[in-house]
């Protein structure tokens, strides 16, 4: 398989933007979530937001297509979105 | 794209573009990084004026004769005392009304960010020695090359954060990505063989990184952590709706309630006289305990019967002792101020085991513990890091060089390749630029520290001019051959412009002041001896070198299909 110019640029986009957005969400998700007392929730979210979006971008770029890179980062993204916003809810 | 094989490959196209995008940056970031472990120092060497100061064990005495003498009603004084890392004693007061302001705010748990530091204060430096009041010039020191390494410059403190932040996660990604590139990585992280075989820019570029791999991979993370509330806004955002300005205000206000009890014990007690006790016998017990001697004294309501001493120790000893700006807050000593009785000794450490991770990542990224010989390996290290982001943007373009077999370079790598120069050895330049401004400045000139910043970017602006003018290797001899003189010439030029030169730093032992010069000599050198290798250098040894990461080229020219 070939990528184009197009798929390269695609990849970039799912390893720089998706991720970021993986690893924001992901970590904003965890802070919400994790069971730990005060402080602890955020830093571990964090430290494991980092990890997110370094495993994330190496996915984006080793999948096999464009199409995965994709799949792979955007899933992530729906469900942590959806996980924050059922907590976000569940708050109010 | 299947295979292990495959895997390299990606992953090298990865971690090439990663380490190139921000590249320039990240390897300003080391450079100024590495010189802030010896910030004190560097801002010690921008004040000869201090040098002659000789640390006794009179410092302390001396501080507070200084004190009584000048501002008898302060609310509060502070006394920092000569450490390794800085000969001189220093001295500062807040007077009585900017205190109790600050004081009532802490009460209400309103007290803001760094309060202590606001007006109605002043701080002299004092000879160690003989308590002789030293007025040293005016310099950025080492502050502005420490700030620069995560604020840059003159930008809105955010954006710059963003910046330096995103060149940081870009890091990160490069070393992960570099490790699943490097096929031996173990191997060679066991067997390391120096000057084997042909010392190319890949020979550096992996020494550095694998040597010293862990430090890489502790800096960057510990620098993400760092800028983890910029980068991941939304944690903190949600996190169960945590107000830290209100948590933090709360442990402010117990703080004050707290102190204000101590001092009213210390006030009951009947046993001292109306004068401060002396100071020597504390520091001793403190000193016994810790193992280590104080290094920052503060003495609240001087002159009353509440007076309060309170010591700190020199470096942290403990990894998860909080090292956050202002420093070594986290072990602390109190003594009555009359009776020279101890209060209290108090060590706050955090309790659960991610602020205790967290807190020790922060620590190792500051090496606030570091005594000189430890700090001396960090920055070492550093130096290490410095070369290996060097030789790694040296090395994107030569091996694009070596793919284009004689073929002009296109627009994008001329590019690099000019910003390669300007990066790395232009750097150089404006760093030394900066210490040499220092020293040829008019000392009297107002504005002093701006001056010699604006230097410092001036010459890199300058170097950054060069390579449009001269051909490429050129450019390269020339600004590296520059850097070098100037560097080597510090010591030159520090013995012309004042007296803590070498010929009197080395004969008295003051090993902040030889240091520095040793280092500037040392660095001048070696950028020297590189340009000689640049002007040596033919580019038929480049053929001959085994290709680096021979996927990377298959896969972007794939990509370019």
């Amino acid at each position: 398989m070939r990528p184009t110019r197009t798929a390269l640029l695609s990849r970039i986009a799912a390893g720089v933007l998706g991720s970021y957005a993986a690893a924001s969400l992901g970590a904003a998700a965890l802070a919400f979530a994790l069971p730990l007392p005060g402080r602890d929730a955020v830093t571990l979210a964090q430290m494991t937001g980092f990890l997110i979006f370094t495993a994330a971008i190496i996915w984006a770029f080793s999948a096999q297509s464009a199409a995965r890179a994709w799949a792979g980062i955007g899933i992530p993204v729906i469900v942590s979105a959806a996980l924050l916003a059922i907590l976000l809810a569940l708050r109010s | 794209m299947t295979g292990e094989g495959s895997l390299r490959q990606s992953m090298s196209w990865l971690h090439g573009w990663a380490g190139l995008v921000l590249g320039w940056l990240l390897f300003a970031v080391f450079l100024t990084g590495t010189i802030a472990y010896f910030r004190q120092e560097v801002t010690a060497w921008m004040q000869p004026e201090l040098a002659g100061s000789v640390p006794s064990p009179q410092a302390a005495e001396l501080a507070v004769a200084a004190l009584q003498q000048r501002a008898p009603d302060a609310g509060s004084w502070r006394i920092g005392l000569p450490t390794p890392r800085s000969n001189t004693v220093s001295i500062s007061w807040q007077d009585r009304q900017s205190l109790d302001v600050k004081r009532g705010e802490e009460r209400g748990g309103r007290g803001g960010r760094g309060g202590g530091r606001r007006g109605g204060g002043e701080s002299l430096i004092l000879d160690a020695s003989t308590g002789a009041v030293l007025t040293p010039r005016k310099t950025a020191g080492g502050n502005f090359l420490y700030r620069f390494h995560f604020e840059l410059y003159a930008l809105p403190r955010e954006w710059a954060r963003w910046i330096v932040g995103l060149a940081t996660m870009a890091m990160f990604v490069a070393i992960i990505s570099g490790i699943i590139t490097h096929k031996k990585i173990f191997k060679d992280f066991f067997t390391f063989r120096p000057a084997k075989g042909q010392r190319s820019w890949l020979d550096a570029h992996n020494a550095t990184a694998v040597l010293s791999l862990p430090f890489h991979i502790m800096i960057t993370f510990s620098g993400l952590l760092l800028f983890a509330s910029t980068l991941l806004p939304l944690t903190e955002r949600f996190a169960g709706g945590e107000d830290r300005r209100g948590e933090r205000g709360a442990a402010r206000a117990l703080e004050a309630a707290h102190i204000e009890s101590l001092q009213n014990r210390a006030a009951s007690d009947v046993a001292g006289g109306a004068a401060l006790a002396p100071l020597v016998p504390m520091l001793a017990e403190a000193e016994k305990l810790w193992g280590q001697p104080v290094s920052r004294i503060t003495i609240t309501d001087p002159g009353r019967p509440g007076a309060m001493v309170e010591l700190l120790p020199t470096w942290n000893d403990k990894l998860i002792q909080h090292s956050g700006s202002g420093g070594l807050g986290a072990v602390k000593m109190r003594f009555g101020g009359r009776t020279g009785e101890r209060l209290e000794s108090e060590e706050d450490l955090p309790e659960t085991l991610t602020a205790r991770v967290d807190t020790a990542l922060g620590s190792l990224h500051r090496a606030r513990f570091a005594a000189p010989t430890l700090r001396w390996l960090f920055f070492l290290t550093g130096v290490g890091g410095t070369i290996m982001v060097g030789s790694g943007l040296i090395l994107w373009s030569v091996k694009r060089a070596q793919r284009l077999r004689g073929a002009p370079p296109g627009r994008g790598h001329r590019f690099v390749d000019h910003m390669n120069v300007a990066g790395v050895a232009g750097l150089f330049i404006a760093v030394a630029a900066y210490f040499w401004a220092n020293r040829l400045l008019p000392t009297g000139l107002a504005g002093r520290g701006e001056w010699e910043i604006r230097a410092f970017f001036a010459v890199w602006c300058l170097c950054l001019l060069h390579p449009l003018i001269r051909p490429l290797k050129r450019a390269w001899i020339e600004q590296l051959s520059l850097g070098g003189l100037l560097f080597a010439g510090i010591p030159v030029l520090n013995a012309i412009t004042t007296r803590a030169h070498l010929g009197n730093t080395l004969v008295s032992g003051n090993w902040i002041y030889a240091g520095f010069d040793i280092v500037a000599l040392v660095t001048g050198i070696c950028l020297l001896q590189a340009a000689r290798r640049v002007a040596l250098h033919r580019p038929r040894a480049i053929a001959s070198q085994p290709p680096l990461m021979p996927a990377a080229s298959a896969y972007t020219a794939q990509a370019a299909e």
